[in-house]
């Protein structure tokens, strides 16, 4: 924590007559701009920002073997590292614990709803598959890293083209692309956090107001229902507060799933 | 429907497996536990407070509970390479979470209380197997507690909700699938640790909470039960 204890209670007492610093509503997100196509090597790329937070999200696509309990179906690998350029909090080394927690989440939210098509990634079951890996990086870092790299992964999906393939010499040929979209499914399934702050519930923290979060749960829903979840940090929670958590998330998912739709058009 | 649905290993629907709970199975630790539903065996083992090392992760001010999940390379069907992976590491975390709000230990400045679980034998809750040993193995211990914690998944297989999932419910592949959801809960009834995986209204999460506050009912006695026979040897 590195929000000071003066600032910390000055947030609280702010949320408690439902303010902020920055004069957002509790349940309000940052304002949210998302680019897509930022990288031209990429099979697809996005640019999300939120407020001052920067993530960028890459697809990248592989032909290589199946899981062996999975042979007819490509494989998602999700990694994201925190870039030490984007904050003064990290640096240069093995990944640290958040950005392990941030891949994974964001991981089992795309698989567990089953946005992208896997079985349609299969080139020869048993031996080649399609891999999709989804890299994650921050650029700015000041809060709700793990919103913004969920949209951000969303965008990049949408706007990837498969790479051509060589069937007889058995390779990728990167940096060339067939018409084919990555197949995705309707739904888009959204990954929103919710805080604990004192007794606030609060969306899209920023750095200062993250810091001091007891505890929070993110969820990944697309059209009302959760495919996945996690609560973390310290602090325990009330059955009620969880269940005013869902209402928020639900109301929440809405807005956010507009404004990607917006944006991707 | 629940009248028809047929686990299949015969269990009703809100059932837990066999659980086995026995504190002071590693000697040379302050505490520990063994927890097992089933065939899921976690041991658990508590050491500290002790000095922290290293010393730049030493907070000044409190305590540190300091978990660690392992399971071992022979614990399932197909070999794990052994040490930490991502997800070894993620739910190492999520044990501490889930253990921390009923851990007293602010006043042990500068010193860390490790907790070291290990998965003998897996078939599926491991992280709830290993979660209801550490909590023994730190009241065990001595470890100033408000409360005890007790974890159990419950799983939605296809639309049916049942407790406590082995492997082959977890591995469902009817109708929507499986859906798994992790809860712990305090033992009175806060939320300390909730992970889901799958598909589920949020009506049918409400009702999966129930199920959960409900087993863990069941898993409390089960671990006080086990803590007072231990108890009452010495």
């Amino acid at each position: 924590m590195e929000t000071s204890r003066l600032t910390a209670e000055r947030i609280i007492e702010y949320m408690n007559e439902g303010k902020r610093f920055d004069g957002r509503k509790l349940d309000e997100f940052r304002e949210l701009t998302i680019e897509t196509g930022i990288s031209k090597k990429a099979e697809g790329s996005a640019r999300v920002r939120l407020g001052n937070t920067e993530v960028l999200v890459g697809v990248k696509m592989d032909v290589g073997a199946p899981y062996p309990d999975s042979k007819d179906k490509g494989n998602l690998m999700v990694t994201a590292e925190f870039l030490p350029l984007s904050s003064p909090r990290y640096e240069p080394g093995p990944p640290i614990f958040d950005s392990i927690e941030l891949a994974r989440v964001i991981d089992r939210g795309i698989r567990e709803s089953k946005f992208i098509e896997l079985n349609k990634l299969c080139i020869k079951e048993g031996e080649k598959v399609w891999t999709v890996f989804i890299d994650i990086y921050t650029i700015n870092a000041d809060g709700n890293l793990m919103d913004a790299a969920g949209i951000g992964a969303i965008a990049a999906l949408k706007t990837a083209k498969i790479p051509e393939y060589d069937e007889e010499a058995g390779k990728t040929k990167f940096g060339e692309w067939t018409d084919k979209n990555v197949p995705l499914s309707k739904e888009l399934p959204i990954s929103l956090t919710v805080h604990k702050i004192g007794n606030s519930l609060i969306v899209d923290p920023t750095q200062e107001e993250e810091d001091i979060s007891e505890t929070r749960i993110t969820i990944c829903s697309s059209d009302g229902i959760i495919h996945s979840m996690q609560k973390g940090n310290k602090k325990e929670l009330t059955v009620e507060e969880f269940n005013k958590m869902l209402d928020i998330v639900e109301k929440t998912e809405r807005e956010i799933f507009k404004k990607i739709e917006k944006s991707l058009k | 429907m629940s009248k028809e649905f047929k686990r299949p290993d015969g269990r009703k629907i809100n059932e837990l497996r066999k659980i086995t709970a026995k504190v002071g199975v590693v000697p040379n630790a302050d505490g520990s536990a063994m927890f097992a539903f089933g065939d899921t065996v976690a041991i658990a083992a508590v050491y500290g407070p002790k000095k922290m090392h290293p010393q730049h992760s030493q907070d000044p001010e409190k305590g540190t509970l300091r978990c660690n999940y392992n399971m071992l390379s022979f614990s399932v069907t197909e070999r794990i390479r052994p040490g930490p992976s991502r997800r070894s590491t993620e739910i190492s975390k999520i044990t501490e979470w889930a253990l921390s709000p009923v851990v007293m230990i602010d006043d042990f400045a500068a010193q860390v209380v490790d907790v070291h679980i290990n998965i003998l034998q897996a078939n599926a809750s491991t992280r709830c197997a290993g979660i209801n040993a550490a909590a023994m193995a730190l009241a065990h211990a001595g470890i100033p507690m408000k409360n005890l914690v007790s974890s159990v998944s419950i799983g939605k297989l296809d639309k049916q909700l049942v407790t406590d999932l082995i492997k082959e419910e977890e591995d469902w592949k009817e109708g929507e699938g499986a859906t798994d959801i992790p809860f712990t809960f305090t033992s009175d009834g806060k939320l300390t640790h909730v992970q889901l995986d799958g598909k589920i209204s949020k009506k049918q999460l409400k009702e999966a909470m129930e199920m959960a506050r409900e087993a863990c009912k069941e898993i409390y006695e089960i671990q006080k039960k086990a803590l007072k026979e231990a108890g009452e040897k010495q």
